[in-house]
């Protein structure tokens, strides 16, 4: 089994995204260059949802984008004019983030299993706040592609870490690997 | 008239596939939700339900471990379930099928995808 290699990754988000905000947003989203960083991020603030994966190759996928952006995205997705609650995030903008990530990471997966085997997926996890890092538990870094929608930026990030014994112990069953918030 | 049961752990995502079968004219009677398998079971255990649209990957009971518990039971073994999910992997779609799944969709979809395979049983 080979290792998946930078451009194929950065691919398969591209893709995803692409084709989820079309299908299901009919939002335009344009693509910046993909970059990466070290497990440790910078504090931030907004909406971040978190996909685990998990198989010979184990991590996490993230959506994350600023409030405003999370109101565009439900209202788009819910196919209304504006999400409720004002200005900030109720739990039905949280779950359209969720939503739109485990379709964004779930159609990665599906590329990356054609390199990676098959591997399992969490439910995903949506966190709301402000001035808060996130830490991968492996020294991997994140592969990030940015992307441009409504005026405002959003990212996705993908961290995956070789661990052919999670895929023994675990038969596939998707968790949320080492990460603390 | 079909009465519909839509099993998804996204609130969003049962509201628009509502939104689309309504908007595809489809003719609906009575629709039920639920947010996991383990709700979808109370649901056609009380309600009269002829068509479900279910997800795989949910809290409690995920939508394989639903359909396998529904073909299992004689009262419910005919009941078509069409699944409609983000799993595109060749395993989770020979296990849906082998479990008895009438239809796979895959997230993301479009109205078209979904009219076209609801047809068959309207």
């Amino acid at each position: 089994m080979q290792p998946i290699d930078q451009a194929t990754l950065v691919n398969s988000i591209l893709a995803a995204t692409s084709e989820v905000f079309e299908v299901m947003l009919n939002l335009p989203v344009t693509p910046g260059p993909a970059y990466r960083t070290p497990p440790n991020s910078d504090p931030t603030e907004g909406v971040v949802a978190l996909v685990g994966l998990a198989g010979q190759w184990v991590g996490t996928g993230i959506l994350q984008c600023d409030t405003g952006m999370a109101r565009v995205l439900f209202a788009h997705l819910l196919g209304v004019e504006e999400a409720p609650g004002g200005e900030g995030v109720d739990g039905e903008v949280l779950d359209a983030v969720a939503e739109i990530a485990n379709m964004i990471i779930g159609n990665v997966k599906n590329t990356l299993e054609e390199h990676l085997g098959p591997m399992g997926m969490s439910i995903p996890t949506v966190v709301f706040g402000r001035n808060f890092t996130t830490r991968g538990g492996g020294s991997e870094p994140w592969t990030i592609v940015p992307f441009t929608c409504a005026g405002s930026r959003l990212l996705v990030k993908v961290c995956l870490t070789h661990c052919p014994e999670a895929a023994e112990s675990r038969r596939g069953a998707a968790v949320l690997r080492g990460f603390t918030i | 008239m079909i009465d519909l049961l839509i099993v998804d752990d996204s609130a969003a995502i049962r509201k628009i596939l509502q939104r689309v079968l309504r908007q595809a004219d489809v003719p609906l009677g009575e629709v039920y939700e639920a947010a996991d398998g383990l709700e979808a079971l109370q649901v056609v255990e009380t309600q009269k339900v002829s068509l479900i649209l279910a997800d795989i990957n949910m809290p409690n009971m995920d939508g394989l471990q639903f359909l396998r518990k529904l073909k299992e039971d004689s009262r419910w073994k005919s009941l078509p379930v069409i699944m409609v999910t983000t799993e595109g992997g060749q395993a989770k779609v020979m296990a849906a099928a082998e479990l008895g799944a009438a239809g796979y969709i895959r997230k993301p979809f479009t109205a078209d995808q979904i009219r076209h395979t609801l047809a068959a049983f309207l």
